[in-house]
């Protein structure tokens, strides 16, 4: 935790000295508790909590399901009805943990369009970026996972089509399909590793999220104006900064009750309305669902792998240049997996020397129509691939790539960005006006 | 009182190998338990219990709802003595009578409702949830969020959607034409040129259960089809969702406090940066 200057901490009795010189574990609760953070951080990073909460949240309601739980072909569909009608509070814990994962992805996007906005992702917090990419790809896995439990249609035909993607690819897409389901098709097997995976991955998650918050610590966090802590001493780095407890401990906890709120009334009053009602149809392999539909936070990625057919000229071209290695199916996947690589990218493919896009005038327009393209993609991945919409998601899938690997190159090169402030401490009083009389912050009384 | 709505709902059904897609026609009733403080209506439920009881249990069954929970709070709340003798009245088969060769004997109030005895008649018991789809103009989901549109409502639909077949269809086709019912057979004659359907929804195997007036309630409520399809569509839901009532409670109680502390923490927040905060206005 180095990097930003700070107060170390100091042991004062003679049992935390001797704790201290035997495993400096105080010192590193400390440490991470009154990290310095700039003090112009405004709303958009509260998420990080809300992430953090929502982990936790996750992995305490998961295990009293699995309480409750059968991974069995026969026995999964009820054994969650089980939990829905038997088990004491059963109801809540399942639509806690059915909804926390909506929030968990509703956070994260959210986390993630920040650091795209802000530049978060830029030198030297490239590896900060790089983790929560593998956090989300993690994320992705387990929600996957966790959809295909309770056993339903959606579940079981959603299994097929989704390990059917790795199916595609050339040579060894069979073996790998069989490898992910255990055995040929989606059953029993399939099942048994995805309730295993699915245990496993979030605390896969939460040794990451450690690896991410000592990353940022490195480097100390990114703010509004990307303008760097001054670090030429102690005091200096306290005119930029304040330390996370209690500051910003209070301010992320108040935004996560009111987001608890509103968390709370849909797991009370519309449990079901972000699921599909399919998935309360036990699994049935003779029966496929007339559309099938994954769940809303991979919508925009499902409409990316919908888009490539092979009626586009791209797809067609590669198909011939690869011999026909590449078709349809495979170019399809390759994108969905690309649009995620080219985002873990954006580091090395951003080019500006300004970081955050507040001071980034064209940067600001390409960057909103990204945000809207993210959602046209959410909304047409849920839709039928006849009419216009296949032109809509070819049309925003293009889009996507072209951001990171056309505009975002360019943008450096042809914007003239303005000027940001010289210090935070500049910004943050240019918005609170400069601090009157009063030497060191009183926290609360 | 009953807006017709039109709605292109996407309905998948287990038993039905061949699914088309219609337009159907489903009606937005006024059920008493929607919207976040609406609650389930005890004496609802036991009319829609006894339509259940005499018509719908010919041929369907309801195996995740057991015989106890119609004594639960939150349910048709039947007096404990009432539930006990409506259980008497079903049969089990019981593996371990008999010395493990196994009998059938009287249910009692731990075991479950009898399930289907036709192989193409679903299970019930998650009937009003698993068709709940009525995701409005573009997936939005806004009849489901602003109009309380669900499984219910698609459960009262169907019970009131039986109408004369239309004319394109021939005398001969199987099944009875259903207006609220997506994925039945639908005859090449009633698709016009560009493909679409001339009528709204489709061909159902099952027949028509209910007419109005099929059976009286002992509250001497009405029993008009319309008021029976509801009653009975209420009660369906009840067994989808049992919980439903102390599930909004928790939320209702969950919201308030968080809300409070919500402003709690706004003001030490609030407070705590004051100091540093030092812009007039």
């Amino acid at each position: 935790m180095s990097g930003i200057p700070h107060d170390h901490y100091e042991p004062k009795s003679n049992f935390t000295k001797g704790v201290e010189s035997r495993l400096p574990i105080i010192g590193l609760l400390h440490t991470t508790l009154t990290a310095p953070t700039p003090k112009n951080l405004n709303w958009m990073w509260i998420w990080g909590i809300v992430l953090t909460f929502t982990l936790a949240l996750q992995i305490a309601t998961g295990i009293v399901l699995v309480m409750h739980y059968t991974p069995h072909v026969d026995m999964a569909f009820n054994s969650v009805e089980h939990i829905m009608r038997n088990v004491n509070g059963g109801h809540m814990i399942r639509y806690f943990h059915m909804n926390g994962a909506s929030l968990f992805f509703l956070a994260v996007y959210i986390h993630m369009f920040r650091g795209l906005y802000y530049g978060s992702y830029k030198a030297p917090r490239e590896i900060t970026w790089i983790i929560g990419m593998l956090i989300y790809i993690m994320m992705m896995g387990a929600g996957f996972m966790g959809y295909v439990l309770p056993w339903g249609q959606m579940s079981f035909h959603g299994t097929a089509v989704i390990t059917g993607l790795f199916g595609a690819i050339p040579f060894v897409g069979e073996s790998l399909q069989t490898l992910l389901l255990g055995a040929g098709a989606v059953g029993q097997p399939a099942l048994n590793r995805f309730f295993s995976l699915h245990y496993l991955l979030p605390f896969i998650i939460a040794g990451l999220v450690i690896v991410h918050i000592w990353a940022f610590h490195s480097t100390g966090n990114n703010n509004p104006t990307g303008v760097e802590v001054r670090r030429g001493s102690v005091a200096e780095a306290k005119k930029d900064t304040l330390p996370f407890w209690p500051y910003f401990v209070i301010k992320d906890l108040f935004a996560l009750a009111i987001i608890l709120t509103v968390f709370m009334a849909v797991v009370g009053f519309m449990p079901n309305y972000l699921g599909h009602p399919d998935n309360y149809i036990p699994a049935n392999a003779l029966a496929t669902p007339s559309h099938i539909v994954p769940e809303w936070y991979f919508l925009p990625f499902y409409a990316i792998l919908r888009a490539f057919t092979a009626d586009v000229w791209v797809v067609q071209i590669v198909n011939f240049l690869s011999f026909g290695i590449i078709d349809a199916k495979f170019f399809g996947v390759l994108a969905m997996f690309g649009a995620i690589f080219v985002m873990a990218l954006a580091p090395w493919l951003d080019t500006s020397s300004v970081r955050s896009g507040r001071f980034r005038p064209m940067f600001k327009w390409w960057f909103a129509l990204l945000a809207v393209d993210f959602v046209v993609l959410m909304w047409v991945g849920a839709m039928p691939t006849d009419g216009i919409y296949p032109y809509i998601s070819l049309l925003g899938a293009t889009y996507w790539f072209a951001y990171f690997l056309i505009i975002l190159p360019l943008l450096g090169v042809i914007e003239k960005p303005l000027t940001p402030p010289a210090t935070i401490e500049d910004d943050f009083n240019a918005h609170y006006g400069p601090k009157t009389g009063g030497t060191a912050a009183k926290p609360a009384e | 009182m009953f807006r017709k709505l039109t709605l292109a709902a996407v309905l998948a059904v287990s038993a039905s190998a061949a699914v088309a897609e219609s337009e159907v026609h489903i009606e937005d009733f006024d059920f008493s338990f929607e919207g976040p403080f609406g609650s389930y209506d005890q004496n609802q439920l036991q009319r829609g219990l006894k339509i259940y009881t005499e018509i719908c249990s010919a041929c369907h069954g309801m195996e995740l709802v057991a015989f106890r929970n119609l004594h639960d709070e939150g349910g048709p709340s039947l007096p404990e003595d009432q539930m006990r003798a409506y259980a008497a009245g079903f049969e089990v088969f019981d593996q371990s009578l008999d010395d493990g060769a196994g009998d059938y004997r009287a249910a009692t109030p731990a075991d479950k409702f009898p399930g289907s005895s036709l192989s193409n008649a679903p299970d019930l018991s998650l009937m009003a949830k698993s068709r709940a789809g009525f995701h409005g103009p573009y997936g939005t989901g806004l009849n489901q969020l602003f109009k309380g549109m669900g499984g219910a409502e698609y459960i009262a639909s169907l019970m009131t959607g039986y109408e004369e077949a239309p004319e394109c269809a021939p005398e001969d086709f199987e099944g009875s034409y259903n207006s609220a019912f997506a994925a039945g057979g639908f005859p090449e004659s009633c698709i016009d040129d560009h493909g679409h359907h001339m009528v709204p929804g489709s061909w159902i195997a099952m027949g028509q259960p209910l007419y109005g007036e099929d059976l009286d309630f002992d509250d001497g409520h009405s029993n008009s089809l319309h008021h029976e399809a509801q009653d009975v569509a209420a009660f369906l839901m009840w067994a989808a969702e049992p919980k439903m009532m102390a599930r909004k409670q928790a939320g209702l109680t969950g919201v308030i406090f968080l809300a409070l502390l919500s402003v709690l923490l706004y003001l030490t927040n609030k407070r705590l940066w004051a100091p540093h905060k030092h812009k007039d206005d």
